[in-house]
């Protein structure tokens, strides 16, 4: 039963290949099997949704995020009512000092996403050369690994609040009061975060330099460098990519965290952990303060979550139907 | 297994000795000063003064031989001391870790704080553990049905959503809105009668919901995976083939297999825990060791942050022992020599 069902399949497949006429590539196979995970597809569109409305929006959405629109504030705090008041000016409302909030969500936004694929960046960079190096070189395994355990040692969260405490002052007058923030979050999340995929892809280089394509690269005069870069390292590629997403969500959460408690970025370059933790003393004034940052945070993490559980099962050829 | 575990605890001390010295650069690399949030009337000869007899103007190696004698041999034992009452002799001599902003020492407030940390983390784990198995284990023997379809969907939105926004919306909906519990957590409070007794279920409620939704998602996560694993094993058919009635092949062959990665990733996140009650605390002011860490960070005093941070190291150095050693008792397969 299950066999004629499976040549019916195959039979429609091949059929359909041969009318599209065209060889299944990894990257089709891949985003067929993607489509298949509905929640991970719409999760994605909504990420993309995010990622342009924040990086689009501030040109159509010309408000000024700095300027303090003393009447809208006071409008505010006129009478009982704490629901916000919506209007044309201000559609999400103002800030405790009349700042218009959608216009610092937008920018917020920003600052929140280049974070996340900056550190993401930086922490798949160093965890994968550093997994490669572990696995391929059988001397460099062993130091490599030490160090691996002792960051994993590390207290991410309390070291992170530290460093950005002691070395923003510095950095801030090397840099500007923005970039100088931005870097140091970036590269210290970064930092922190490299273990698990260097765990990770020293594993997989461990078993797929005894393969045998592996020999045959060698046995045809192929360097170490170029056998680490066209054959081992396509292939430990796809859990690679399924540890950035993740990755990309715990570094929003973590900068988030870090704003949240203070130590972040100053108020007048929010992001929106930022705005959460700015939001949340007046919330009486304004519940979109702490709302609206709070619902961006989660759903973008939710979606970036959900589109890694997808290509989780999309990259993997034994999970493929 | 004995001697495992003296070689694991052996080979531990370099690796603390090496988190201590990096913990210790970093403080001592930065730009903080002891003085720095004194009056500007002081002038600045006295600053000068107060800091050399704070010891801030000592070379590196030495502060940090002085660091590491105070805090691995004088401290451990001032807390021996204070917990049995002998006082040993040489006890006046020894030299506190003192406090720069409260001018106490370190150890005193640590232990001082401890209790409410415990208090709250200890149960949100314990509960997130009760609640977190048997729905991992539902999960993976009705894989996607209806229950687990549900429940994977909430553990995914309960790690995506940080505590932090969780803890607002709580506060905002149970005190603000409806004034069913506090939103600060009454260190002092003590448990008299049953009232108080209330009292505390209610201000604890919020801090500890919190936590436990966020660990429950992650562990109820992995439980259904590990279940998954073993339910999938050939042991599990040969079971069921010789007649082993269900309940049988699921509690005793299934989930106690299963246990034994859920039990080494429970002890693997203890330290974790710590380190997540920094912002629980923070939102529902609970003064404990994470609400520590941030005041001290903020006051930039460093005698503090230095000893927190390498207690949370220390924490999962060791912790990272006790899964080890774990597995090897749990998993009959696994042999230490």
């Amino acid at each position: 039963m299950a066999n004629k069902a499976n040549d019916a399949k195959i039979a429609q497949l091949a059929a359909e290949n041969e009318i599209m006429g065209k060889p299944r590539t990894l990257l089709g196979d891949v985003w067929r099997q993607f489509r298949k995970h509905r929640i991970a597809l719409f999760a994605s569109f909504l990420l993309i949704a995010i990622v342009l409305t924040v990086s689009i929006g501030p040109w159509f959405y010309t408000a000024d995020p700095t300027y303090a629109d003393i009447m809208a504030m006071l409008a505010f705090n006129d009478g009982p009512d704490v629901t916000p008041i919506v209007t044309p000016q201000h559609p999400l409302g103002v800030d405790n000092v009349g700042r218009d909030l959608l216009a610092r969500m937008l920018h917020g936004g920003r600052v929140s996403l280049a974070i996340g694929f900056t550190a993401m960046a930086i922490a798949m960079t160093l965890g994968t050369l550093i997994g490669l190096l572990a696995g391929y070189f059988s001397f460099l395994d062993g130091p490599l690994m030490r160090l691996t355990d002792m960051f994993l040692a590390l207290p991410t969260l309390p070291l992170l609040l530290v460093i950005t405490m002691l070395f923003r002052d510095s950095l801030r007058s090397l840099f500007g009061p923005e970039l100088g923030i931005f870097l140091i979050t970036v590269s210290v999340i970064g930092a922190l975060g490299w273990m698990p995929t260097a765990r990770l892809v020293r594993g997989e280089v461990l078993s797929m330099k005894e393969r045998e394509f592996v020999l045959a690269a060698r046995s045809v005069g192929a360097g170490d460098l170029r056998i680490l870069r066209l054959h081992i390292l396509p292939n430990v590629l796809s859990p690679v990519i399924v540890a950035a997403t993740f990755s990309i969500a715990s570094a929003i959460i973590t900068e988030s965290a870090l704003s949240f408690l203070g130590l972040g970025f100053p108020p007048d370059f929010p992001t929106w952990g930022r705005l959460l933790f700015d939001g949340k003393d007046f919330y009486q004034l304004s519940r979109f303060g702490v709302l609206a940052p709070g619902v961006a945070i989660s759903v973008t993490v939710l979606c970036v979550n959900f589109i890694g559980d997808g290509l989780r099962d999309a990259l993997d050829p034994r999970l493929r139907k | 297994m004995t001697g495992y575990i003296v070689r694991r605890l052996l080979t531990a001390i370099p690796t603390i000795l090496v988190i201590s010295l990096v913990i210790f650069a970093i403080l001592e690399l930065s730009p903080s000063d002891p003085v720095g949030n004194l009056p500007l009337t002081i002038p600045p000869e006295v600053r000068e003064q107060i800091r050399e007899q704070l010891g801030a103007n000592d070379p590196f190696l030495i502060k940090y031989t002085k660091w590491l004698r105070q805090f691995l041999w004088n401290e451990p034992i001032n807390i021996f001391e204070q917990v049995s009452g002998i006082s040993l002799p040489g006890s006046e001599d020894r030299l506190r870790y003192i406090s720069w902003q409260t001018r106490s020492p370190v150890v005193d407030i640590v232990i001082e704080r401890m209790p409410q940390t415990l208090w709250v983390v200890g149960t949100a784990y314990l509960w997130s553990i009760i609640i977190a198995i048997p729905i991992g284990v539902i999960s993976a023997y009705k894989q996607y049905s209806i229950f687990d379809n549900v429940f994977t969907f909430f553990a995914l939105i309960g790690f995506s959503i940080p505590t932090f926004f969780t803890g607002l919306l709580f506060i905002i909906i149970f005190s603000v809105e409806l004034k069913w519990f506090p939103s600060v957590y009454q260190t002092t409070h003590e448990v008299t009668d049953w009232n108080s007794f209330l009292f505390q279920l209610k201000q604890m409620f919020m801090p500890v919901t919190v936590l436990t939704l966020f660990f429950t998602a992650q562990l109820s996560r992995f439980t259904r995976s590990a279940m998954l694993d073993n339910l999938g094993q050939d042991y599990i058919r040969t079971a069921r083939s010789k007649g082993v009635s269900e309940r049988s092949v699921i509690v005793n062959h299934a989930f106690r297999n299963s246990l034994i990665p859920v039990i080494t990733l429970i002890a693997l996140g203890i330290p974790g825990i710590f380190q997540g009650a920094i912002i629980t605390e923070q939102i529902f002011r609970v003064n404990g060791l994470g609400q520590y860490l941030i005041v001290a960070i903020q006051g930039g005093d460093l005698p503090v942050v230095q000893t927190l941070t390498f207690i949370f190291a220390v924490l999962i150095v060791l912790f990272n022992i006790v899964a080890d050693v774990l597995y090897g008792l749990l998993d009959p397969r696994v042999v230490y020599k």
